[in-house]
């Protein structure tokens, strides 16, 4: 109906008492990712028509990554022991998602936040950064990211004042997929689930949701995927056998282990965009690869893995173009 | 000579260097000839004879795309920089 000057009063609430407000903070909407189904993908690599491709879309969560998740548990835990008070300064080293998580968590509850971040972070991260109100700390790009773990815990050594999450070492980092990650996976696929695929940074998604997945059914598969070489494009992954390995990793914990190329990867992300309607980061398509290679071997089974981030902080790379 | 610092992941392919000293007049040489002195890096940053995409070469901080990419100039004072990427966290 529209308001005119006669039926105006019929729009107007009827009682002005204090209204019951449906309200989320945004940390509320970190989780309950929707599982994706990869059917094009499936048919394009010939998997068996009794397998099925699942992905958690990781791009839905408010910070825009996976890691929304342990940053979200790690400091949650951090303010349970007291480490982590009012007035404090949240420290970490990362490459760009477990920051902007961070940046953002920090900013809803008042703690400055400080990273330590390789100067050779994509553009598009830095201004997220910087537009969420953290502290930078550039380190020297060709010491990668194990150079900005050193500088943070220089820094950490230095100034008491700072809590140190330190996610490479950090517990909360995979009791948060533990706790969530795993337990959605389970629902969503109505338990069926055979195997299990994620790639390798600090471990934490692989190393929490395979200890619950075990838990539910020791006879899911887990298999965890990295980069075919210390120097990749793999953004986002980590080459354990030369990179300092993160306390959380466990690496007897895996059932199989996969290694990708970064030109498979960037020849997945442009297939996901151009055939699926996905538009994903490196590091997703690389765990598509990854996936793919483990369905490939089956006759039938519910193959999950997990898509990070979008492809929105990577549009700068020149292999979208190809 | 033009120097080029190796990022950390490299370095197992240049004997641990962090720096080598090359020869050449451009980007592409200055390229060709550290693979010619440390062959085993050669997989890690071309593929056929093409340098792979996702390798990043800076010329005193600028990245050679920008500029000419191989053909670009270096003189003996000049610094290049392999940037590896990001890894995880
Ligand atoms: C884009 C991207 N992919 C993958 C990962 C790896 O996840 P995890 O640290 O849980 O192993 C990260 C972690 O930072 C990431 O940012």
């Amino acid at each position: 109906m529209i308001a005119t000057r006669d039926n105006l009063t019929d729009l107007r609430p009827h009682s002005f008492a204090a209204p019951r407000l449906d309200t989320t903070r945004p940390e509320d909407l970190i989780g309950n990712t929707p599982l994706l189904r990869l059917d094009r993908a499936a048919a394009a690599f010939a998997l068996s028509t009794r397998v099925t491709l699942l992905a958690k879309a990781e791009w839905v969560n408010p910070g825009g990554s996976v890691k929304d998740r342990a940053a979200r548990h790690i400091i949650h835990e951090a303010e349970r022991r007291g480490l982590l008070r009012p007035g404090m300064t949240l420290l970490d080293a990362t490459s760009g998602n477990t920051g902007i998580a961070y940046a953002m968590l920090g900013a809803a509850r008042g703690y400055r936040v400080k990273l330590a971040v390789p100067e050779n972070v994509s553009p598009e991260r830095l201004a997220i950064l910087r537009a969420y109100g953290a502290e930078l700390v550039l380190t020297d790009p060709l010491d990668g990211s194990d150079g900005a773990i050193l500088e943070a815990r220089r820094i950490a050594a230095a100034d008491p004042t700072v809590y140190y999450a330190d996610q490479y070492n950090n517990p909360a980092n995979w009791q948060a997929h533990y706790l969530t990650t795993a337990e959605e996976i389970w629902r969503q696929t109505d338990g069926t689930i055979s195997h299990f695929v994620a790639g390798l940074g600090t471990s934490g998604t692989f190393t929490g949701v395979t200890r619950r997945l075990r838990e539910l059914n020791s006879a899911v598969a887990c298999v965890s995927a990295q980069p075919d070489s210390p120097f990749n494009g793999l953004e986002g992954w980590k080459h354990m056998a030369t990179a300092i390995v993160p306390g959380i990793y466990d690496a007897a914990l895996a059932d199989g282990n996969v290694t990708v190329r970064t030109e498979e990867a960037h020849a997945m992300a442009r297939f996901l965009a151009r055939h699926e309607g996905i538009l994903v980061g490196v590091s997703a398509a690389a765990a598509v690869v990854a996936a793919l290679s483990v369905a490939r071997e089956l006759d039938e089974g519910v193959v999950v893995t997990v898509l990070p981030d979008s492809g929105y902080k990577y549009l700068s790379e020149r292999f979208w173009l190809e | 000579m033009t120097t080029i610092r190796i990022p950390t992941p490299l370095r197992p392919y240049t004997g641990g260097n962090s720096a080598v000293a090359v020869s050449g007049a451009t980007v592409g040489e200055a390229l060709a000839d550290l693979t010619r002195l440390h062959p085993q890096l050669r997989p890690h940053l071309y593929d056929g004879e093409e340098l792979r995409s996702f390798v990043n070469v800076y010329l005193n901080k600028e990245d050679v795309r920008g500029l000419q990419g191989a053909q670009t100039a270096v003189a003996a004072a000049d610094t290049l920089m392999i940037i590896p990427s990001i890894a995880g966290g």
